[in-house]
């Protein structure tokens, strides 16, 4: 199945000047259930919705800690983000032993960037199939950090990567001035009011199929280790989420970024990735 | 290559692994990182590690006060007995919140110094304001200085890490040629390290930290002590500063020499 004659290989470009297979691979993120992150001044938090592949199965891991400053969630290719991970938690094990301190988030997620290129940039190569949002903690404060197949990588104050995670930036977006100030149970409150948004609107609201989706919170910040909360600690808050407000169930036909009204199952069969943009466009 | 029989040998095997090892292609991991050759290869005759410090520094005095550091050498380098280089400061800034102190083999502390330096550039290369701070400094020194003495190889040299972190907090510790390293709030090498350690020890207030004027005190009336002491001092010392005001190398200061004394004593 080829969609033009330029995305046999991650080499060649198309003479719009765009890299196909590149621009698939970010495609490979939005199959992946969606996870938001975002943070207060003292305070990175994620929020990961995990679903289960089949029924028998159980769910993915979303979530995972690196070191005690620094976790990551995924969306995409969960066998490459454990590739990436395991080079996470060995650059911050090797500083950690040089240095005798936490690895600055900043300069991790450069190497990280520096190390996805490659990948992009060679003919054996595929780029990895996995977007990353990084919540860490470090002197300068927490972070939120998004990493994307073509090894683009964005500070931002909050986002939200996955299926469907146009909902969950738009709600972010909406509520974005009130972070900063946000206590930490608010913050995760929005957190999970954010990826809330994210979910077929007659799944979030019968009870039965609820169960189906499990959401999975980690926080990391200023005296606070990397921690991914208990569901006991995650069922307080999502209780705690129901009484700060319903989530806005906006109409989410029009203005989606993504693909225009995404099929409510990516796996109901193969699907062409649509491309819109050529490079990564941020509003 | 002396009494290198297998020099005239052929090569087992060309173009290919060696026997054992698989093919590299490319990509896959990264090889393993080859150390240097000095480190590692055996001159045709043999090699021979330094094993005793040729032109040294001698004491070096860090005292840790409750907002800053305070180290002080004097700015001999001696050869041997020789009082050699008579002018050459031994306390650096490393950057704004690290200041080191070396003595032991000059060259030695040079050469590390070179390393620091370059590291402090690549910090400011990523451009993103966070730079080393002490108690990493002197982490990664004693990675390195370990490192060295188990190649065989050590570096002679002793010093002193000292520093502020972000939120000011005091940090001074000694590292030696083995990389065994100790924090406290007086730390010293060298003579000094019998000279002026008790001298100070014996003035700290059991229930706080030393002021910055007890600190710049003692430091003086230590300086004078190792003078006087130690045969390898010179009067002219320097004093390097460090709290979160900021960071630097004061000096040359002079010992306040005062020899009328000498003539009362008898028997040498």
């Amino acid at each position: 199945m080829f969609r033009n004659q330029y995305d046999s290989d991650v080499t060649v470009w198309s003479p719009q000047g765009r890299l196909h297979q590149v621009e698939y691979a970010m495609e490979a993120v939005k199959l992946g259930t969606a996870t938001v992150g975002l943070k207060n001044k003292e305070t990175a938090v994620l929020v990961a919705l995990c679903k289960p592949t089949s029924e028998l199965s159980a769910t993915q891991r979303k979530i995972i800690p690196i070191d005690d400053h620094l976790g990551i969630s995924i969306a995409g290719l969960t066998a490459d983000a454990r590739v990436l991970s395991r080079y996470l938690r060995s650059e911050c094990l090797n500083y950690k032993h040089s240095y005798d301190s936490t690895y600055p988030v900043s300069r991790l997620i450069t190497n990280l960037g520096n190390k996805m290129q490659t990948t992009t940039q060679r003919y054996d190569r595929r780029p990895y199939g996995v977007g990353l949002l990084v919540a860490g903690y470090d002197e300068r404060g927490p972070h939120i950090y998004q990493v994307t197949p073509s090894a683009t990588f964005f500070n931002c104050k909050a986002n939200s990567i996955g299926s469907r995670s146009q909902s969950a930036r738009t709600y972010l977006e909406k509520k974005l001035n009130e972070f900063l100030d946000c206590s930490n149970d608010d913050i995760i409150c929005h957190g999970i009011q954010a990826i809330r948004s994210t979910l077929p609107t007659d799944e979030h609201q019968s009870k039965e199929n609820a169960g189906q989706f499990n959401i999975t919170v980690a926080i990391v910040g200023k005296n606070q280790p990397f921690k991914i909360l208990t569901d006991e600690e995650v069922k307080i808050y999502l209780e705690m989420a129901k009484q700060k407000g319903i989530p806005p169930n906006q109409p989410k036909d029009d203005d989606d970024d993504d693909h225009p009204s995404p099929p409510e199952e990516p796996a109901a069969g193969p699907r062409d990735p649509e491309v819109l943009v050529a490079t990564e466009q941020r509003p | 290559m002396l009494n290198n029989y297998n020099s005239l040998a052929q090569p087992l095997w060309q173009n290919g692994p060696a026997p054992g090892e698989f093919y590299k292609f490319t990509g896959g991991q990264m090889p393993v990182q080859q150390l240097p050759r000095e480190l590692t290869t055996v001159g045709p005759y043999g090699t021979k590690h330094s094993t005793a410090a040729i032109t040294t520094g001698s004491s070096v005095l860090g005292i840790r006060y409750d907002e800053g550091v305070m180290l002080a050498a004097d700015t001999l380098v001696s050869y041997g007995s020789l009082a050699r280089y008579q002018n050459i400061e031994r306390v650096f800034k490393i950057n704004k919140n690290i200041l080191l102190g070396g003595s032991g083999d000059f060259a030695d502390i040079q050469s590390i110094k070179r390393n620091i330096d370059q590291k402090m550039i690549e910090d400011q290369c990523c451009d993103d304001n966070i730079e080393m701070k002490p108690k990493s400094l002197a982490s990664w020194m004693t990675r390195v200085l370990y490192n060295r003495r188990s190649r065989m190889n050590p570096l002679y040299i002793d010093v002193v890490v000292g520093g502020v972190d972000n939120e000011g907090t005091p940090y001074l510790a000694n590292v030696d040629l083995r990389g065994r390293s100790h924090e406290d709030y007086v730390v010293a090498t060298g003579f000094a390290r019998h000279l002026a350690i008790p001298l100070v020890r014996e003035k700290k207030p059991k229930d706080r930290d030393f002021t910055v004027v007890e600190a710049a005190e003692l430091i003086r009336t230590c300086m004078e002590v190792l003078y006087y002491r130690d045969t390898r001092n010179i009067s002219q010392y320097t004093v390097g500063v460090c709290s979160l005001n900021g960071c630097g190398v004061e000096g040359p200061f002079q010992v306040n020499e005062n020899w009328t004394f000498a003539e009362t004593i008898k028997g040498y």
